[in-house]
C-alpha cells in the first residue's frame, strides 16, 4: 500500500514541477502578478510531495518491506538499521531519489530565501528549476521506479547492500555531494533567468553568489569524505585513484571555484559577464555530466550499477537538451551585454582572470582524460584507460601555478596595482616561503622538484594570506579591534585560501613521502618503515552484526616503546559472501600508520600491507577549512544589508540597477 | 595603441598562452599515458606491443594461481577460452580475485610471453564484470571456441 503511495506522490510531484516549469514562466513574460504568485507555493507543494515519497522509501527500508524490488536487492533484515537508512540511497534508483530531493530542497530554499528579490526574477529561476525536475522526475518515473513491487513471489530476504557501502562514509558522502552538484542548479537558474531578462549587472551577480558558494562547500566536503572513505574503505591506502567516477565530482568543483572567484569580479566590479554567466551554464553541466557518468553504468567503476541502456540514453538527452538550450539562449542574448568598465593590465581583475583560465584549464585537461577513452570506445577505435601518470604530469602544474599566483593576487588592488609596490610586499612571503619549503624536505630528507615546489606553493599561500589580514588589520585602536572590524566575507577567503594551502601540502607531503610496502607475514614476525617497528603478534577472530570477521594484532613500536596497537580485519559477510578488507589505522594530525591484510598466502603467512602517511589527515581538514570558509562568507553580514538596499529599489522599477551598483561600489 | 586595445591583446594573449601550455601538456601526457586494452588472444598472436604499458583481461584459469613461498609473487593464467597469457605480479591481489572470475591487468609484456603486472583490478561485485573482459569472452565466442560453463 505504501509504496503505491510513494509513486503516486511522485507523480504528483511531476505534475506540480510542469507547473513550476510553465506558469510563473508565462506570468513573467506578460507581467501577470497573479501567475508569478504561484512559483513560491508550487516549489513548497513540489518539496512536500518528494519529501513524502522519500520518507516512504526509507520506511520500506526501515520495515523490510522486501515486496518493493529495490529494498529486495539492497537490504537485509540483518543489516543494521543505521545502514538500512542509508541503504536508501545505496543503489541506483534511491540515489536518484536523494538527487531529486535535494532538487526540490534547494528550489524551496530559493523560494523562501529570496522574499526580497523582484518577483519577475524569482518566478523564472523558479520555473528554471522546475524544468530540470521535470526532467529528474520523468526520469525516475519511466525508467528507475524505487517504488517496482517483486509480486506475487516477495522473496525472504533481500540480496543485502554491497558491503563496500555499509560504512559511515557512506551515510553521509552522498548527500554532500549531492548537495553540492544539485546547488549548482540554483547559479544555473540564476544565470538563464538573467539571459532571458538580458539583465547580466552586478544585483544578479551578488544575488548567486551565496548559493554558489554554499553549492561549492557542500561538493568540497563531499569530494574530502569520498577521498577519506576510499582511503580507509576500498582498503589500500590511497585517496585519489583519478578514476572517472572521482573526475566526474572533481569537475563540477574545479568549474564551481572558477564560477565563485568569477562570480566576485562581476560583483565588484561589473565585469565578465559573459564569462560568469557561461561558467554557470558550464558549471551545472558539468554536474549533469558527473551524474550521466555515474549513473549510467557507462564506467567501470565502484560506483557504476548495474547498467541498462534506456537510462544511459534518458540522461544523455537530458544532458543535450540543458546544454543545446541553454548555450542557444546564451549565444543570442550574451552579446547583447556590454561594459565600460576600465582595468589595468596589473590587477586584482587580471589576477582573477587568470586564476579562471588555469581553473578552466585545469578542468578541461580532467575532462579530456575523462571522456576520451569512452568516445573513443563509442567509436570503435579499442578500449584504452589513462593513468594516473596523465594526470599527475598535467594537473600538478597548474595546482602549484595556481597557488602562486593566489599568493601574488591577495595583495593586488582593483582597477590597477603598481608592479614595484607589489613585488616589495611579495618578498618577505617568499623568502619565508622559501625556508620553509627547504625546512621540510631537508627535514623528510629527499629533495625531489615537485616536493620543495609544492610545499613552497602552501607555505606562500599561507603566509601571503596570513600577511594580509596582518596589514589589514592595522588599526589605531589596537589589533583586536582591526580583526573585528573585517568582513565575515573577509574572513572566509582566508579560511578558504588557508584551506587550500592545508590540502596542497597534505597532497605534497603525503605523496612524496609516504612510504608504502607489501610484505610477506606470519605471527611473529616484524617489518620496519624507518624507526618504526611492525610486528604481526597474531591472528584472532570475532563475530560482527552480519559479518565474521579474521583480524590480526600488529603492534608498533619506536625504539622499543609502543606507539600503537592495530587489528586489521578480513570480514566475510553473511549474504554477498565478499571478503571485505578493514585496514587497521592508528590515525594522527602529523602521521597516519596504516596496515592491512591482504590474502592469506602460506599455512599461516599473510599478505600484509604497512604504510607510513605523513600529513594524510591535512588533505581532508583543507577541503574542510575551505568548505568552512564558503559557509562563513555567506553568513556575512553585507548580503542581508544589501538585500534591504534592493528592496528598496525594485519599489522603483526601472532605477532598481543604478542603486543597486551605487550600494556595491 | 589605443590602451583598450592593448589591455585586450594581454588579455587574448594570456589565454592563448593558457590553452597553449594546456593542450600542450595534454598532448605530451596524453602520448605517454594511454594504455590499450588487449585480449589474450591478440596478445598470443603478438598483436600487443612489448615496449608499452599495456592492459590485458579475461578469466582467471581454474587451477592456474601459483604463488611463491618466499615473497609476495603470484602467477595465473588469464583466458579467453581460446588463448591464455601468463600474468605475473608481486603485492597484492584484490579482495575479489579468484580463479574462475574476470581480472583486468595493467603491465608490460616481456618478450619471454609472461606479462608482467604492476596493478590487478577485479570486479567489485558478485554481478559485475568488466566490460572489456565480457567483450573479450563474447569475441572468443563469436570466433567459434565454446566458452565452458562457468562455475562461481
Amino acid at each position: 500500500m505504501y509504496p503505491e503511495l510513494g509513486q503516486f506522490t511522485l507523480i504528483l510531484a511531476l505534475l506540480l514541477s510542469v507547473l513550476l516549469a510553465t506558469v510563473p514562466l508565462v506570468g513573467a513574460i506578460t507581467g501577470r502578478e497573479s501567475l508569478m504568485g504561484f512559483s513560491r507555493p508550487l516549489a513548497a507543494g513540489l518539496f512536500v510531495f518528494v519529501a513524502i515519497a522519500f520518507g516512504i522509501l526509507t520506511h520500506s527500508f526501515l520495515v523490510d518491506d522486501f515486496s518493493v524490488a529495490y529494498v529486495a536487492n539492497n537490504s537485509n533484515s540483518m543489516l543494521p538499521w543505521y545502514f538500512k537508512f542509508s541503504a536508501v540511497w545505496g543503489g541506483h534508483e534511491g540515489s536518484l531519489l536523494l538527487w531529486i530531493l535535494m532538487l526540490a530542497g534547494w528550489t524551496l530554499a530559493v523560494a523562501v530565501f529570496s522574499r526580497r528579490l523582484p518577483t519577475v526574477m524569482v518566478s523564472q529561476v523558479l520555473a528554471v528549476m522546475g524544468m530540470v525536475s521535470v526532467g529528474f522526475l520523468l526520469f525516475i518515473l519511466m525508467t528507475s521506479n524505487p517504488f517496482n513491487r517483486l509480486l506475487p513471489n516477495v522473496p525472504a530476504d533481500g540480496a543485502d547492500l554491497n558491503p563496500l557501502l555499509q560504512d559511515f562514509g557512506l551515510i553521509i558522502h552522498p548527500p554532500m555531494l549531492y548537495m553540492g552538484y544539485v546547488g549548482f542548479s540554483v547559479a544555473f537558474a540564476f544565470a538563464i533567468a538573467a539571459l532571458i531578462n538580458g539583465r547580466l549587472d552586478a544585483a544578479w551577480a551578488r544575488w548567486s553568489r551565496p548559493w554558489t558558494t554554499v553549492a561549492w562547500a557542500f561538493l568540497s566536503v563531499g569530494i574530502a569524505l569520498g577521498s577519506w572513505w576510499a582511503y580507509y574503505e576500498l582498503g589500500w591506502g590511497g585517496w585519489w585513484f583519478w578514476d572517472p567516477v572521482e573526475n566526474a565530482s572533481l569537475l563540477p568543483w574545479l568549474a564551481g571555484t572558477a564560477l565563485m572567484h568569477s562570480l566576485a569580479v562581476t560583483e565588484k566590479r561589473g565585469v565578465f559577464k559573459s564569462w560568469t554567466v557561461l561558467l554557470a551554464i558550464v558549471t551545472f553541466a558539468l554536474s549533469l555530466l558527473g551524474t550521466f557518468l555515474v549513473r549510467s553504468g557507462v564506467l567501470t567503476s565502484v560506483h557504476a550499477f548495474a547498467s541498462d541502456p534506456t537510462r544511459g540514453a534518458f540522461l544523455l538527452g537530458l544532458l543535450a537538451v540543458t546544454i543545446v538550450s541553454s548555450l542557444t539562449l546564451y549565444a543570442f542574448r550574451a552579446p547583447v551585454v556590454h561594459t565600460r568598465v576600465r582595468y589595468g593590465s596589473l590587477s586584482r581583475e587580471i589576477f582573477l582572470l587568470l586564476n579562471n583560465v588555469l581553473l578552466v584549464s585545469s578542468m578541461l585537461l580532467v575532462l579530456v582524460g575523462t571522456l576520451y577513452p569512452l568516445v573513443l570506445d563509442y567509436m570503435g577505435g579499442g578500449r584504452l584507460s589513462i593513468g594516473e601518470p596523465f594526470y599527475n604530469t598535467t594537473f600538478s602544474p597548474i595546482a602549484i601555478a595556481v597557488g602562486l599566483l593566489l599568493g601574488a593576487g591577495i595583495f593586488s588592488r582593483w582597477k590597477k596595482t603598481d608592479g614595484g609596490w607589489l613585488g616589495r610586499k611579495l618578498l618577505w612571503p617568499a623568502a619565508i616561503s622559501l625556508l620553509v619549503a627547504a625546512a621540510v624536505v631537508a627535514g623528510f630528507g629527499n629533495f625531489t622538484p615537485w616536493a620543495f615546489a609544492g610545499v613552497f606553493t602552501a607555505a606562500w599561500v599561507t603566509v601571503a594570506t596570513v600577511a594580509d589580514l596582518w596589514l589589514k588589520s592595522a588599526s589605531r585602536q589596537g589589533r583586536w579591534h582591526g580583526l573585528r572590524r573585517q568582513s565575515r566575507s573577509y574572513y572566509g577567503m582566508v579560511l578558504g585560501h588557508l584551506g587550500m594551502a592545508m590540502t596542497m601540502a597534505g597532497a605534497t607531503v603525503v605523496s612524496n613521502y609516504g612510504v608504502e610496502r607489501d610484505v610477506r607475514m606470519a605471527p611473529g614476525e616484524t617489518a620496519e618503515i624507518g624507526e618504526l617497528r611492525f610486528t604481526f603478534s597474531e591472528m584472532g577472530s570475532r563475530q560482527g552484526a552480519n559479518f565474521v570477521a579474521q583480524y590480526g594484532r600488529f603492534d608498533i613500536t619506536r625504539e622499543g616503546e609502543l606507539v600503537a596497537t592495530l587489528y586489521p580485519e578480513k570480514r566475510q559477510y553473511h549474504v554477498q559472501r565478499n571478503v571485505m578488507t578493514e585496514a587497521g589505522i592508528d590515525a594522527g594530525l602529523t602521521r597516519d600508520l596504516f596496515v592491512a591484510l591482504g590474502e592469506r598466502v602460506g599455512d599461516d603467512a599473510w599478505a600484509v600491507r604497512i604504510q607510513y602517511k605523513p600529513l594524510i589527515r591535512w588533505l581532508w581538514l583543507g577541503a574542510l577549512f575551505m568548505a568552512a570558509g564558503g559557509f562563513l562568507a555567506i553568513a556575512d553580514r553585507r548580503y542581508r544589508i544589501r538585500e534591504r538596499a534592493s528592496e528598496t529599489a525594485s519599489s522603483t522599477p526601472g532605477k532598481a540597477e543604478g542603486n543597486v551598483v551605487e550600494a556595491v561600489s | 595603441m589605443h590602451p583598450i586595445r592593448k589591455k585586450r591583446l594581454t588579455i587574448i594573449l594570456f589565454l592563448l598562452a593558457g590553452l597553449a601550455i594546456a593542450v600542450g601538456l595534454t598532448t605530451y601526457a596524453l602520448r605517454q599515458n594511454i594504455n590499450l586494452f588487449y585480449d589474450p588472444t591478440q596478445i598470443a598472436s603478438g598483436e600487443a606491443p612489448l615496449d608499452a604499458r599495456i592492459r590485458a583481461g579475461g578469466m582467471v584459469k581454474q587451477g592456474s594461481v601459483v604463488r611463491s613461498d618466499q615473497d609476495l609473487t603470484v602467477e595465473f593464467e588469464v583466458t579467453d577460452f581460446v588463448s591464455s597469457v601468463t600474468v605475473r605480479y608481486t603485492g597484492i591481489l584484490p579482495d575479489l580475485f579468484d580463479e574462475g572470475q574476470g581480472v583486468v591487468a595493467m603491465g608490460r609484456l616481456h618478450p619471454d610471453g609472461v606479462f608482467v603486472a604492476d596493478q590487478v583490478l577485479a570486479k567489485h561485485d558478485e554481478n559485475y564484470m568488466p566490460p572489456e573482459v565480457s567483450d573479450a569472452l563474447e569475441k572468443a565466442e563469436a570466433s567459434g571456441a565454446r566458452a565452458p560453463a562457468m562455475n562461481q
